[in-house]
């Protein structure tokens, strides 16, 4: 794909990740028959035993809070600042603004002029790029740990310095439009992504597409953008990560040093619509001339891992782990392999969300079959999930598999910045995202099944059809 | 899993991409990273922080410089066991886990002609049942004991992936002995998975990306077995038996041709003892190939494949250079100046920053085994991307012309030698960096002089470089959209 500073294409899904420590006593105690659990869980103890790698945060006297992931492996960081703010705090008619911005924090300060900064971090051996979601926006550098210093200088340097003008804003404007025909217009399955968002939230602004509507896009202004940046980005709605080699000990001064003198500013509280009930299902029909292969889709509002009853939101994500994450979960096996009717279904949990949390499922028919056909199917595995519940076994290999998904993503510093940066930034504390593994090790038969009923027994999922302009 | 599509599960579309296995994303981009790997610890001239923007307390940096620790490097072993198999491997005991990479040379530039996607076809079926177990009980086990075990077939090279907890060393090997050396190839997974690729196929279509590329790769290669997609298409697909896999199994993995590199929590000898009892019942020797170079056209094509949509993909190149060329580095360093630089290089600076033209613009030098490709990508607007391609061609001329400057080179220097280590900063990253080098031909010094290769690169280099391999009016042009302003099939000519 393009080069994307702006934004990452990552393959990274919430994997917890956190501490393996935290996930001993839980997972040793499970009294499961099933062997892969206590394996992962022995596996964590010994990792714990090898591995000076827990993570460690505080807090400058400004409130911005630090959070420090080492890995002492080779000598190289992760610099990460995120923003709490999104595209979900955007004022109305402003869609597109929190991305926008994002772009435009690379345009220089009264001491770096414009695109300097992404220079100077290359001449030193670095990379560097930023991403906007709904609910934060983050910007980071991978650099050689000598380099740490100066790419805590440039980032703190544009926390409060941004200088904007005309010459430089509207041109990258056109950039995004750009990046928006290029995500969306130029792809019907983008097209439809965001139709069925704008769909399922009716109130909350998680239905606005992240990188705007266009035309609300071609009215954004210089104005608009320094409006927003001196609304949210301030040191008490940051927070700094730095993962790699290095410890509290050496980070604080460099933190107090760069970032402490930055004066926190009062923040105005996020503003977020609330869901009515839902009412009835939508179905959507995308037809597209560039179309020539069928696939369906569906949404269902969840609950977010922080806004969850205890256990639910862990409990979701075992359950569309079994139903349809890997070769042996319940979509495939049914829709793929008996069945023959799918290429491929599956289904995915997304539950980094302040507000609200998503599950979705997917499907792409084989030759012959319809998309009605395809939905009759996985709507049979549904009712058969909530009319006699989920097994044992299947419930206890999920876990295993979410659990080992966490300690191989120990094995990558960015992945594990990652989980602490959009945990903390969508409403969970340290705690919650290092105990990860551990409260999945900890979610029954019953929980899942009561996920289930949860997710699936409400009246207000979109369904999507991604269909050819002729044909069914 | 691999065939699995989870693009479907993007959240925002884009801007973080969510839980989507992009695995496959993109068959037809090189094998492996081109370029090399490097020494932990060269450091750039560049002076940090305080020099930059006049820091008060340099106390701070003074007492954080004292704790840094110049002596960490990564260290290879090359393994070689009594059976004649050579490994190279990085141990790594803080995190209990193994990456195991291997690629076997030839991949599905040996798909027969009337079989092209063979590889591809094989490698989601090599974990699709082995030995005694069925796919469904091959999965599960895999699952079970959390181990990933995956192959994919590239141009040049078929490569496996297989990383573990160190609980489940022995097992995990022994799976990926299995999978190579006894696939069942049972029919239904051979339908089931040849029914996600031919979806696969057809879902391409709906891809301007995919279509550029398989345009501009047909029509740069013509009937060169790298103008053959990777994938395959409907018809040859469909062709594949499991006899045909039999013999290509056979005919092109075996110990000849097989690199292999471990990294993570395991030594030596352990590792010496697994390499014969994994790798051992591979045939000694691949079945030769009959490969020969591949041409480049190197005259002005313009091919526009009408798509209504508001942008215009835009793929172009020509010739290139071979990765054995002693040019190699300098033409590396040459085109990150040009546009592999990202938002140092000149084409990022005159089409997007100057011009708001397009998200995103890069070039690269992409050197296959048996051809050296130069190869660019922009995405325009259709009523600017005459401007866009102007403005390319503009820049590709100047440097042709006049080289770059002290400046110039001297950054390049600095940001590719002092960002090699960051190639190296997990377990598996470090593997695929490693089996990369072997498939290249590169010793297991390469990380040792690599940064000094490009060092010694110098502008009289990159001058003589550029005048070889850079024309602007010899570019192959493929154009996905309704571009406006350029007239298929003719040269548009000056830039």
């Amino acid at each position: 794909m393009l080069i994307n500073r702006k934004m990452r294409k990552t393959s990274w899904r919430r994997l917890g990740l956190g501490a393996f420590i935290a996930m001993i006593g839980g997972v040793m105690n499970l009294t499961s028959p099933f062997q892969g659990v206590t394996a992962m869980a022995a596996q964590a103890q010994e990792m714990h035993e090898t591995a000076a790698w827990a993570p460690e945060t505080f807090t400058l006297g400004n409130g911005m809070q630090v959070v420090v992931i080492p890995d002492h492996r080779v000598p190289v960081v992760t610099h990460m600042v995120w923003y709490r703010v999104g595209a979900a705090d955007e004022p109305p008619l402003k869609s597109g603004i929190a991305h926008f911005l994002e772009h435009l924090m690379f345009k220089g300060t009264d001491k770096i002029p414009p695109g300097e900064m992404s220079k100077i971090v290359a001449r030193n051996g670095g990379q560097d790029n930023a991403f906007t979601n709904n609910d934060y926006t983050a910007y980071f550098q991978r650099v050689a740990l000598d380099r740490l210093p100066l790419v805590m200088e440039l980032e703190a340097d544009r926390m409060t310095g941004l200088i904007l003008t005309d010459d430089v804003v509207y041109p990258e404007r056109d950039v995004i439009l750009e990046e928006r025909s290029s995500r969306i217009e130029n792809n019907p399955e983008s097209i439809l992504s965001e139709q069925m968002s704008a769909a399922l939230f009716k109130a909350h602004a998680y239905g606005i597409p992240v990188i705007g509507w266009a035309h609300e896009i071609r009215s954004l202004t210089t104005q608009d953008a320094l409006d927003f940046y001196h609304q949210y980005y301030a040191p008490n709605n940051a927070i700094l990560i730095v993962a790699g080699d290095i410890t509290a000990a050496q980070l604080r001064p460099l933190a107090e040093e760069f970032y402490g003198r930055i004066p926190s500013v009062e923040l105005a509280p996020r503003v977020r619509g609330k869901e009515p009930p839902g009412v009835a299902p939508v179905h959507i029909d995308l037809r597209d001339a560039r179309v020539r292969q069928a696939s369906f889709r569906r949404s269902y509002l969840a609950p977010s891992f922080s806004t969850a009853e205890q256990g639910m939101a862990e409990a979701i994500d075992v359950l569309t782990q079994l139903l349809g994450v890997g070769s042996t979960s319940r979509f495939y096996r049914v829709l793929v392999v008996s069945q023959a009717r799918a290429a491929s279904a599956g289904a995915w949990y997304s539950g980094d969300g302040l507000d609200y949390g998503r599950v979705g499922l997917y499907a792409s028919p084989r030759a012959g079959i319809t998309l009605a056909q395809i939905e009759e199917a996985m709507d049979g595995v549904i009712a058969d999930v909530l009319e006699n519940g989920v097994t044992q076994e299947e419930v206890s290999r999920a876990k295993s598999n979410l659990i080992a998904d966490a300690v191989y993503a120990r094995d990558n510093q960015q992945s594990l910045a990652q989980a602490y940066g959009s945990g903390l930034t969508t409403g969970e504390t340290m705690e919650d995202v290092t105990a990860f593994p551990d409260r999945v090790a900890e979610v029954t038969v019953d929980q899942v099944n009561a996920a289930a009923q949860l997710v699936f027994n409400q009246p207000g999922y979109v369904t999507g059809y991604l269909l050819p302009e002729n044909g069914s | 899993m691999k065939f699995v599509y989870r693009l479907l599960c993007v959240i925002t579309l884009g801007l973080t991409v969510w839980a989507c296995d992009q695995s496959d994303e993109q068959s037809q981009a090189p094998d492996v990273n081109i370029e090399g790997a490097l020494d932990m610890r060269e450091v750039v001239e560049e002076k940090a922080a305080a020099e930059v923007m006049g820091l008060e307390n340099k106390n701070v940096l003074d007492e954080f410089a004292k704790t840094l620790d110049s002596e960490k490097r990564t260290h290879i072993q090359r393994v070689v066991t009594p059976g004649g198999i050579e490994a190279w491997l990085v141990e790594e005991h803080a995190v209990p886990l193994i990456s195991v990479e291997v690629g076997f040379t030839g991949g599905a530039r040996r798909d027969p002609m009337d079989k092209q996607g063979l590889a591809y076809l094989m490698s989601g079926l090599l974990d699709e049942g082995a030995g005694d177990l069925d796919a469904e009980a091959f999965q599960t086990k895999l699952e079970d004991l959390s181990i990933r075990l995956h192959f994919n077939a590239g141009l040049d090279g078929f490569y496996g992936s297989l990383r573990m907890l160190t609980r489940h060393r022995d097992e995990g090997f022994d799976l990926l002995r299995l999978a190579l050396t006894q696939p069942r190839f049972d029919d239904e997974p051979i339908e089931r998975i040849r029914s996600q690729i031919l979806v696969r196929l057809k879902r391409d279509l709906a891809s301007p990306q995919t279509i550029a590329q398989r345009t501009w790769f047909e029509a740069v290669f013509g009937d060169h077995v790298y103008g053959r997609p990777v994938r395959g298409a409907p018809e040859t697909v469909e062709s594949v038996t499991a006899d045909d896999m039999r013999a290509f199994l056979r005919a092109a993995l075996a110990r000849d041709n097989l690199k292999i590199a471990v990294v993570g929590d395991i030594d030596a000898e352990t590792l010496g003892a697994l390499l014969d009892k994994t790798f051992g019942a591979l045939p000694p020797s691949a079945a030769p190939e009959d490969m020969n170079q591949a041409v480049i056209p190197d005259e002005a094509r313009l091919i526009v494949v009408e798509r209504p949509q508001p942008q215009s993909i835009v793929l172009f190149g020509g010739p290139g250079i071979l990765l054995d060329d002693p040019d190699f580095f300098s033409a590396y360093v040459m085109n990150y100046i040009l546009g592999g630089g990202g938002f140092a290089s000149r084409l990022m600076e005159e089409v997007r920053e100057k011009r708001g033209l397009a998200y995103g613009v890069s070039t690269s030098f992409n050197p296959y085994d048996y051809a050296g490709v130069f190869f660019g990508s922009v995405a325009t607007e259709n009523e600017r991307i005459a401007e866009s391609l102007s403005v390319i061609k503009a820049e590709i001329a100047r440097m042709r012309d006049e080289g770059v400057t002290e400046k110039e080179l001297r950054d390049a220097k600095t940001y590719l030698t002092g960002s090699f280590p960051l190639r190296f900063d997990s377990n598996s990253r470090i593997a695929n960096q490693l089996v990369g080098y072997q498939m290249t031909g590169r010793g297991i010094d390469y990380i040792d002089t690599r940064n000094d290769r490009i060092e010694a690169v110098t502008r009289g280099d990159i001058a003589r470089v550029a005048a070889r391999l850079l024309d602007p009016d010899a570019l192959t042009v493929v154009v996905v959209g309704e571009p406006e302003g350029l007239e298929p099939g003719q040269e548009d000519g000056a830039p």
